[in-house]
Formats: structure tokens, sequence, C-alpha cells
């Protein structure tokens, strides 16, 4: 069984999604290859090696960095076309989505979204509702079938070994280029970053006002190592940036300790956030469906309740009771 | 500026979704609605054709029921619709439908397809795109402001760590987010008016699709309840809450 993984990266190296996706696709045995496309590609292939592809198909060009996903289909196309790989991971993020969307046009193959498992070539594992069931699919036809796999599913492992890279030179008709990325514009928050924090502490519409996100700002700095999210509703009402949000389209994290504050808990959300070790719901509404994920729910207003928050994790600290 | 809307009749997103014995979502006999990321794409629509002209086409493809999507469109202002009904379709993939509504599509000119960036029910996220490549048209994802000026799309597109500006020329597809248009509530009027409004049922037989596009290339075959962790302890605003979340906090070595 041969199994690729369609490896984002840029010139700081690979994501950590694509080694995520190695991990799994070296778990399932056969052979292993990822294919990255794009400035970085060629100087990633050895972190690349290292977590598991004994292949990789790179190039590094630059009409790959602002094509928006048509060159790569249009690559991905040829190369599976000549070396006939089983299956093809991507990470359900932005770029890889608008990539795997259009691969499926070009090969009429199966692709399936948010998987959170992959059984085999041939089945794929999502949960659905909020995550309240899980959802077997068996994937049927011709191959290579395309999986997208939500962020985090997997652990990276570096297993040492070296890749054997294969140069990319398909050539990209020049009507597939004619969308084009004129500008770029970062809108980083200051801290920790959301995926990386020990603590993820997210605010939605129960804030009432933007405002108030200075509370969640004052917690974090309370905590330390913590960072600020947002739910979809808050980001959608131009609250805070989109670099915040923390759900099915957003982040996805997996923090020590989730607390979130003043979110419902819709689906959208949940999914982002549902595999933190401990979560820690506060809501005016005691039967908000957040507070079934909570492992400490607080009912009440979270104007009031977040300071109260901070001065018991202050004295509990002035106390000594337990060590920084 | 011809602009055609891809809609989809969801479930009620507040509601409790069920599966029925074959494993499909249960759409017909449960509230129902036109699925709100989708009515970012028809306000949009709507804000493009007020300022330059032109018209807003509704496609959808459903059960019979999912005409009450489209007629939801058409109340906000949306000129007409069109909706793909067939039995043949239960079950749809994202190929399928991609295939089904790129044929739609195709039957008249048009300058600009807009969609949500996914669905509420099903959250695949990439039908758009598949459509966009079917159709041999440029794109633009996760839009939150769309222009068109001279024959050009232009889109703030939200990424990881900010936003890009994107242009593309037309005809082309974006899908936007819930920050590109704040939707519009239908007025009285254009409730009633969305009565009249000329909706095109279609079947697959006219749209000349064969067969074998139809058949989908998965299926479910289980569907199981996910472990449950234990309930957690649900407390009043209150000091005993607040020395709970902080001996949370020092059990997870956090403070």
């Amino acid at each position: 069984m041969a199994v690729w993984v369609y490896a984002e990266v840029s010139n700081d190296g690979p994501k950590p999604s694509a080694l995520e996706l190695l991990a799994k696709a070296r778990a399932l045995g056969g052979d292993v290859a990822a294919v990255s496309l794009g400035p970085g590609a060629t100087a990633s292939a050895n972190e690349l090696g290292e977590h598991g592809a004994a292949t990789v198909y790179a190039t590094d060009d630059e009409a790959y960095e602002d094509g928006l996903g048509r060159p790569q289909a249009f690559a991905l196309e040829a190369l599976a076309r000549e070396h006939s790989p089983d299956v093809i991971f991507f990470s359900t993020s932005y770029d890889a989505r608008d990539v795997a969307g259009r691969l499926q046009a070009r090969l009429g193959t199966t692709l399936m979204s948010n998987a959170t498992d992959v059984p085999g070539n041939d089945a794929a594992q999502t949960q659905i509702f909020g995550g309240s069931r899980i959802v077997d699919v068996a994937l049927e036809g011709a191959t290579p079938r395309l999986v997208l796999v939500r962020p985090k599913s997997f652990v990276a492992e570096r297993v040492g070994g070296s890749a054997n890279v294969v140069s990319v030179d398909v050539q990209i008709p020049d009507d597939l280029r004619s969308a084009k990325r004129v500008e770029r514009h970062e809108e980083r928050a200051a801290g920790p970053k959301l995926e990386d924090a020990k603590v993820v502490i997210a605010g939605g519409r129960g804030l009432q006002d933007p405002s108030n996100f200075r509370l969640l700002e004052e917690l974090a700095e309370a905590i330390g190592d913590a960072a600020v999210g947002a739910s979809r509703a808050v980001v959608d009402a131009g609250w805070v940036p989109y670099s915040y949000q923390i759900g099915q389209t957003g982040k996805a994290v997996r923090p020590e300790v989730y607390i979130a504050v003043g979110i419902s808990g819709a689906t959208q959300h949940v999914v982002g956030m549902k595999a933190s070790k401990r979560i820690i719901a506060i809501n005016r509404d005691g039967d908000a469906p957040i507070f079934r994920l909570a492992d400490v729910g607080i009912v009440g207003d979270a104007l009031t309740v977040v300071p109260k928050l901070i001065e018991a994790i202050n004295s509990r600290r002035g106390s000594g009771g337990v060590a920084q | 500026m011809q602009i055609v809307v891809l809609v989809k009749y969801v479930p009620e997103p507040l509601g409790t979704p069920t599966l029925g014995d074959d494993f499909l979502l249960v759409r017909e006999g449960v509230d129902g609605a036109l699925d709100p990321g989708d009515e970012y794409a028809v306000e949009a629509a709507l804000q493009l054709v007020g300022a330059q002209g032109g018209e807003v086409t509704l496609v959808s493809m459903g059960p019979e029921v999912a005409m009450s999507a489209i007629r939801k469109g058409l109340s906000m202002g949306a000129h007409q619709g069109i909706l793909v009904s067939d039995p043949s379709l239960r079950g749809a993939d994202a190929l399928v439908t991609a295939k089904v509504l790129e044929a739609v599509v195709r039957r008249n000119p048009f300058d600009l397809v807009l969609a949500g960036v996914e669905s509420t029910d099903g959250y695949t996220g990439t039908l758009p795109m598949t459509v966009a490549e079917l159709l041999g048209i440029p794109s633009a994802t996760f839009a939150r402001t769309v222009e068109v000026s001279d024959g050009t799309l232009r889109v703030e597109r939200q990424t990881e760590g900010g936003f890009d500006v994107v242009e593309c020329p037309l005809p082309a597809l974006a899908t936007v987010t819930g920050s590109a248009a704040e939707p519009r509530y239908p007025t009285l009027k254009g409730i009633m008016s969305a009565k009249q409004k000329p909706v095109e049922q279609v079947s697959i037989g006219d749209l000349g699709l064969a067969a074998d596009v139809l058949k989908p290339s998965q299926r479910v075959t289980a569907a199981t309840p996910a472990p449950e962790k234990g309930p957690g302890e649900i407390l009043q605003a209150g000091d005993d809450a607040y020395t709970k979340v902080a001996d949370l906090l020092a059990d997870a070595k956090v403070i």
C-alpha cells in the first residue's frame, strides 16, 4: 500500500500537521511518501524524512506559493497518475481543503473530510454531532482516496530515517495561475500561540461586549502560560481577529486546561477544543451544551466570575500552596 | 452581473440532529432551514448586485423540503431559484453533489459563484472548490470581504495568522465567512414577493447526467456513541466554585 501525505511547508519548514499525518501514514505500513510544493519544500525534506517519509516529491517553485490550490491540484494529479498512491492524506486546513477539493474534481475519486482516524486505505472515522457519535465510513471506488484529517488527531513522532528526494517537474499552465495573492497581513496576538499554550481561555457572546475580552487577557496573565481565543460568533461579529478563532473553521487546540467563557458549545466550536485534557466552562445558562463537556462548570455571569477567579488564582499563589 | 449562490437546506441548526437506520441524516419531517453559513453568501451577493446591478440566482440540491431554503433566500431579495430534487440523489456524496451543481450552474452565463465556507450539517468544506475545478474557474476561499470591479474579484481571505488579499478574474467562485456580510431579515414585502418569484425544479434527467456519475463512493457503515466522560461538577457562581477551579488549575500544574 502506498500512502501519501500532502505536506504543507513554508520557509520555516513543514507545518506540524504534516508531521502528524506522517506518523499515521507510517503506522499504516507500506510505502510512505510526502508531497511538498512551494518555497521551503526541498529544505523541509530532511525533517519529513526523519518523520517517516521514505520519498519526498518536492519543488520550490513559487507558482505554488500564490496559486491558491489550482497549481497544487494540477501537480498532484500528475504525480498521482504517474505513481498510483492508494490514499493521500491532507490536513483539514485552509489551504489544503482548497487543494483537496480541486484534486477530487480532477481525479474523480472519493474524499473524506474531518477524519479523526484512518484505519486503512478503505475506511475512515469521523465524529459528528459535536463529537457525540463516532461514524465509520467505507471509502470505495478508484484510488487514490483523499482523506482530510483534523489537526492534532495524531501525534508527530521523529523516528529517524532519510527521504529520497524526487524533484517535481510539472509545468503549470498559465491559466491555472490567474488567482493571485497580492498582499499578506499578519494579526498576531502577543504571548504564547493558541496551539502551544498550556491553558487556553476562549470567549464568546456571553462576554457581552468586545471590550470585556480584556478580562480574559487578565486571567491569562494571572495563569501565565495561557493564550486567549474565541468562538466563531464573536469573530464573525468582528470583536477579535480571525486568528483567535477556535473550532471547525479556525484552530484546533489540545491544551492541559481549556476555559470556555460565555460560550454555549455549538458543534462548530466543540470540535476544535473537545480533546483538551481538562475543561472549565463558565456560562449564565445552566443548560448550555458546553457544560456536558466540563470537568468543572460555573453557572454565572462571566463578567462577575472571571475577576473572582483571578482573585482565587492569585491567593492560591500567594499562599505558596503550589509552586509556579 | 449574474451571481449564482449555492445554498443548502439543513436540519434546524439549534435542533437535535438524528441519523436514520441507513446512517443518513434525517432531513424530512424535522425542522429545517437555509444553512446560516449560506445566508452570508446570499447577503454578499445581494449587496454586490444592489451596488452594481444584476441578478442573484439560488441553486440548491436536496429533497422537496429544500424549497423552503430557496424561498428564504428569495425573501431576502434573490431573484430566482433552481432546485435539483431527485430520489436517486439520496445519499449523494460531495463529488456527486459537485457534479450536479456544476451541471446546473453551467446552463446559464454567470460572472460569480458564491457559497458558504462549509455546511452546518456536514462540515465537509471542499464542495465549492470541487465545483470551481469542474467549472474550470479560479477561486478565493474564506473571504471576509468581497468586491468586484472591472471584471476582477478581490477578497480578503482569512488565514491562520491574519488575512491575505486575493484577486482573480471573473468568472470566479468565492466562499464567504460570517464576517463578509450581516444577513438582512426578510421584510413582509420580501416574504410576499418571494412566493411569486420563479423557482425551477430540475430532475437528474433534465441535466443529462449519466447514471454512473450519481454513484456515491463512500457510505457510513456504523455510528456509535463516543465514549462519554463522566459528568463534571456544575456549580453556581460562588466561593466554592472559584476554589474548585483553582484546585483544578493546581492539579494540572498550570499555576
